[in-house]
């Protein structure tokens, strides 16, 4: 492997590149996935390739390929170096990467059980035990339970003298059960929205995760949805449990910190952000209890790993401190762009740059983006709250361009009278403007009720990546927001 | 590209080494390069060659599933014996028939030299024009330009070999005001047909327009959405409920409804792979023909799309071309969306217009209800207001919330010209008019 890296970076310096790196990436994955008591998905997939990026006269290039072999190595990086000169037409000024990172160092995601290890027997036994217990509930249509497990090697060398080489290994399972009836269809999930919930993390992580235990719950609950009272429309207190409240987190805090999104990068697919230079140490973002960090160091996040894809290491960072805004995702090139209008911002990355695969750059992602735990017992938060609606799991997201405009739809709501949980809801909505919602945050759960949820599906770039974010999050209570949008 | 020799071979080969009683092999060639531009600079400036093998075993009623990306031999047959574990592995699926037999297969010119021979050169040349007018009037423009050649082998021991090779050029540019933004977007298969200038303008014109928008509330007005909005509301409908495997689950719209009435009498959709003026892709991930399909007829719910596995569970029917890559858990997919024109222009449907808004195109939309149809969204990059048939002043971007079926059975007026949008990330694309409608719900507003 240091044969190849070394000839590419090698090749490109030779070639007038100020700046190479290359990643070599294997990634292995195995999903299978159950419905209605037949095994519907079983699949094992593999890919491999490497990707050489440079910059040559002060601009940048990438090129990549399924081919590992000193030929294509060759062709490929001396491709890579005429993309950037051809860059270089259209540049406003040279690439500046700040100070040098070079690590040599392995990384690799602690496990007790390989997920790759276990039988498919057992995978599979999981499942339909879940599926049994859903489909024993009358009125159920469709019950859906899934298991992934990822594996992903890469190796990451540069002319600055880095050498990392990372083992992330993920594990991921879930259930969906689905009632119809005509003309409406209700869906509950366990343990998160979407299919799955997901982590760093090895066989052990299905163990958490009781789901044939919770089938039947959300069986139930899904059947008793169908009959249940539209969420009215009105303005009230709201509380959000974990799941709901990390994707509130993803949408609304998670992307609008991303650097590039701030200075424009982003702007021409995802947007850009509300949460503009000026805005850095000034903004009250939130109320006083609302505290948000950035890491890639928390155990089972699916944010979290030794280094980050520009080699620099895994770290943690304060977003909001007390309601005030004061951090940002950063890179190596957009850290030195925020220290050129705040001198007092951190000379280094913060290391959020992510590649999805071998066949793609490295741009800003979210790691672990959390909201930190409080002091509340749930019982007692929705005991303190006189009326209101408690809303559970994501159904339907949505968010302007700059982050601020948002509206969510839930699986499952109950109304709450007098600091007690009454009817069940269905089709429950919320909207909101981030800071003015964030502001009226006036309670979080605590540490008995915080679990960093995974986000397997998150959305950006061009070409496209996906990437895995994790989001610490506990039921939390926010006044004063429009639900029942749906009419 | 590896060519459709190199593709047969490493099918054959792949078909040698499987002891299944069925077996299917895709292969999958892409060579993309996309030129990515903001703040008047190109920034991110990226090549991609890849060559994916999936093969499916079939052992009785056992399904599996294996993909690898290297095409020596030992990696070949690595993925085989992988394929052959996990369908020994799997239970029987009851509803799985067989895979299909070979069909009778066309071919669609869809291959372009200029797009596969687009130099770096002349994409940065491309985005550095639009940057360039973006500059000289006092804004910043963010885009891309890509091309790609996209390859695809399907092959089973059933006798389907199906050949495919494309190629799509995409321009794509948000231009941006301290306070104002303007899009543009062009796809087509051949990119000496795509005039980065052009493209340019329509977005500068937009963002100069667009300066200091105003407030409006929301409520219910006449819009006039022009082709990119009117596509994202067609894609979702594809994708909620134009599946046969939607309406066997009982979640689909279209459940209960076949021969029914379900949006306006203007609205006809059919899903066509082989028309020019869309996508081209004459076969499915299963190497069956694809067949056109009408799929919402002068408002009636006509058909739906199926894959050899959903048209197995129905009596009578048969795949219409429209599988996925197995496994599937999505169900067939109709790729290749139309919905029939009308008669007016764009301005004629300004000019006839009392109050509404302009909308040039919706952001982040999602559905909030599968069966209602209703979606969520922003408007995004040049929202205007009507007043008396004229553009009168900008405005700050609107959150609605609105049934897709029920906003199409207010459309009065369908624009006569056709455009093709590539979805953002996949490889298909839509094809529609642009469309007036009354009573459309916005239900928030943003800060911009």
């Amino acid at each position: 492997m240091k044969e190849l890296t070394d000839r590419a970076l090698n090749l490109a310096q030779t070639k007038g590149a100020s700046y190479a790196d290359i990643r070599v990436v294997e990634r292995q994955r195995q999903d299978i996935s159950v419905k209605n008591g037949a095994v519907q998905e079983m699949s094992l997939d593999s890919a491999m390739g490497f990707g050489v990026r440079v910059i040559a006269d002060g601009a940048w290039g990438f090129a990549s390929s399924h081919r590992l072999s000193p030929k294509e190595v060759d062709r490929v990086t001396d491709l890579a170096v005429q993309i950037a000169r051809a860059s270089a037409l259209a540049k406003t000024g040279d690439v500046d990467l700040g100070p040098p990172e070079a690590h040599q160092d392995t990384y690799r995601t602690p496990v007790e059980i390989d997920p790759f290890t276990v039988p498919l027997n057992d995978k599979v036994s999981l499942l339909l035990e879940a599926d049994r217990e859903a489909r024993a509930v009358k009125g159920v249509k469709v019950a859906e339970s899934s298991l992934v497990c990822i594996r992903e090697n890469k190796t990451l060398a540069s002319t600055e003298g880095s050498f990392i080489e990372q083992e992330i290994i993920e594990t991921g399972l879930g259930l969906v059960v689905r009632a119809v009836a005509q003309g409406e269809m209700q869906q509950r999930s366990y343990p998160n929205s979407f299919g799955r919930h997901q982590g760093t993390a090895g066989w052990e992580f299905t163990r958490k995760w009781d789901l044939a235990g919770n089938a039947r719950r959300i069986a139930e609950e899904a059947v008793a949805l169908l009959k249940a009272p539209q969420c009215p429309p009105g303005v009230t207190t709201l509380i959000l449990d974990g799941p709901q409240l990390a994707l509130q987190v993803h949408e609304s805090c998670g992307h609008p910190i991303e650097l590039d999104r701030v200075f424009g990068t982003e702007a021409a697919y995802a947007g850009t952000s509300f949460l503009t230079p000026d805005k850095y140490n000034s903004l009250r973002y939130g109320s006083q209890i609302v505290n948000l960090t950035a890491d890639a160091v928390t155990p089972t996040g699916l944010g979290t790993f030794g280094y980050d894809d520009e080699g620099v290491p895994a770290q943690k960072t304060d977003i909001v401190r007390e309601g005030l805004f004061v951090g940002y995702l950063t890179s190596r090139e957009t850290a030195q762009q925020l220290r050129r209008i705040h001198a007092d911002a951190p000379q280094r990355s913060n290391g959020s740059m992510r590649a999805d695969g071998w066949n793609r750059i490295p741009i800003i992602r979210m790691t672990n983006v959390s909201l930190q735990p409080g002091d509340w017992n749930l019982d007692d938060l929705i005991a303190d709250t006189d009326d209101g609606v408690y809303m559970l799991t994501n159904k339907s997201w949505s968010i302007d361009d700059k982050r601020l405009n948002f509206q969510f739809g839930t699986e499952l709501a109950y109304e709450i009278k007098k600091g007690k949980l009454g009817r069940m809801l269905k089709n429950a909505t919320y909207t909101g403007i981030t800071p003015k919602f964030w502001g009226g945050c006036d309670a979080i759960c605590n540490r008995d009720h915080w679990n960093v949820w995974g986000t397997a599906n998150c959305g950006k770039g061009q070409p496209g990546q996906v990437a895995h974010t994790g989001h610490g999050a506990a039921p939390a209570r926010f006044r004063n927001v429009q639900v029942g949008v749906m009419k | 590209m590896l060519g459709k020799d190199k593709m047969q071979a490493v099918a054959e080969k792949v078909l040698g080494f499987s002891e299944a009683d069925q077996t299917e092999v895709l292969i999958f060639g892409k060579d993309e390069q996309l030129t990515r531009f903001a703040v008047n600079t190109i920034h991110q400036n990226v090549s991609e060659t890849n060559a994916t093998v999936r093969v499916r075993c079939v052992f009785g009623k056992k399904n599996g599933v294996a993909s690898g990306n290297d095409l020596g031999d030992e990696a070949l047959r690595k993925v085989v014996e992988s394929a052959q574990t996990v369908a020994r592995f799997q239970e029987d699926n009851p509803d799985f028939g067989s895979l299909p037999g070979p069909g009778k297969l066309e071919t669609s010119p869809a291959f372009f030299e200029s797009t596969a021979a687009c130099a770096p050169q002349t994409r940065a040349r491309g985005a550095a024009a639009i940057c360039s007018l973006s500059r000289e009037n006092g804004l910043e423009a963010a885009g891309a330009f890509s091309t790609a050649v996209d390859e695809l082998m399907a092959v089973n021991s059933l006798g389907v070999s199906a050949y495919h090779c494309g190629t799509i050029a995409h321009i794509v540019t948000v231009i941006m005001g301290p306070d104002s933004s303007g899009y543009a977007q062009a796809d087509n298969m051949d990119v000496t047909a795509l005039d980065p200038e052009t493209i340019g303008r329509v977005a500068v014109d937009k963002a100069l327009k667009s300066k200091n928008p105003t407030d409006l509330e929301p409520g219910e007005y006449t819009v006039i959405l022009e082709e990119n909005a009117v596509a994202d509301m067609v894609d979702t409908l594809g994708y909620l409920g134009f599946s046969a495997l939607a309406v066997q689950e009982g979640r689909s719209f279209m459940n209960d409804r076949f021969g029914q009435k379900i949006t306006g009498d203007r609205i006809t959709i059919w899903d066509d792979g082989h028309d020019p003026r869309g996508m081209m892709l004459p076969f499915d991930y299963e190497g069956v023909p694809k067949q056109k399909v009408m799929l919402i007829e002068k408002g009636v719910a006509t058909g739906v799309v199926y894959d050899s596995f959903t048209a197995g569970r129905e009596k009578g029917k048969t795949s219409t071309g429209h599988s996925l890559p197995a496994p599937n858990s999505w169900g067939p997919y109709p790729m290749n969306l139309f919905m029939a024109p009308g008669e007016a222009t764009k301005e004629e449907m300004l000019a006839a217009t009392e109050k509404g808004i302009w909308v040039t195109r919706f952001h982040y939309t999602n559905p909030v209800h599968p069966i209602k149809t209703v979606l969520t969204g922003m408007t995004r990059d040049g929202t205007f207001l009507i007043e008396n048939g004229r553009i009168t002043r900008p405005l700050k971007n609107l959150r609605f919330t609105q049934s897709i079926l029920e906003a199409l059975s207010s459309a009065d007026m369908l624009g006569r010209d056709l455009k093709l949008i590539k979805a953002d990330w996949e490889n298909f694309a839509t094809c529609v008019p642009a469309a007036r409608i009354r009573n459309f719900r916005f239900t928030g507003t943003t800060e911009f």
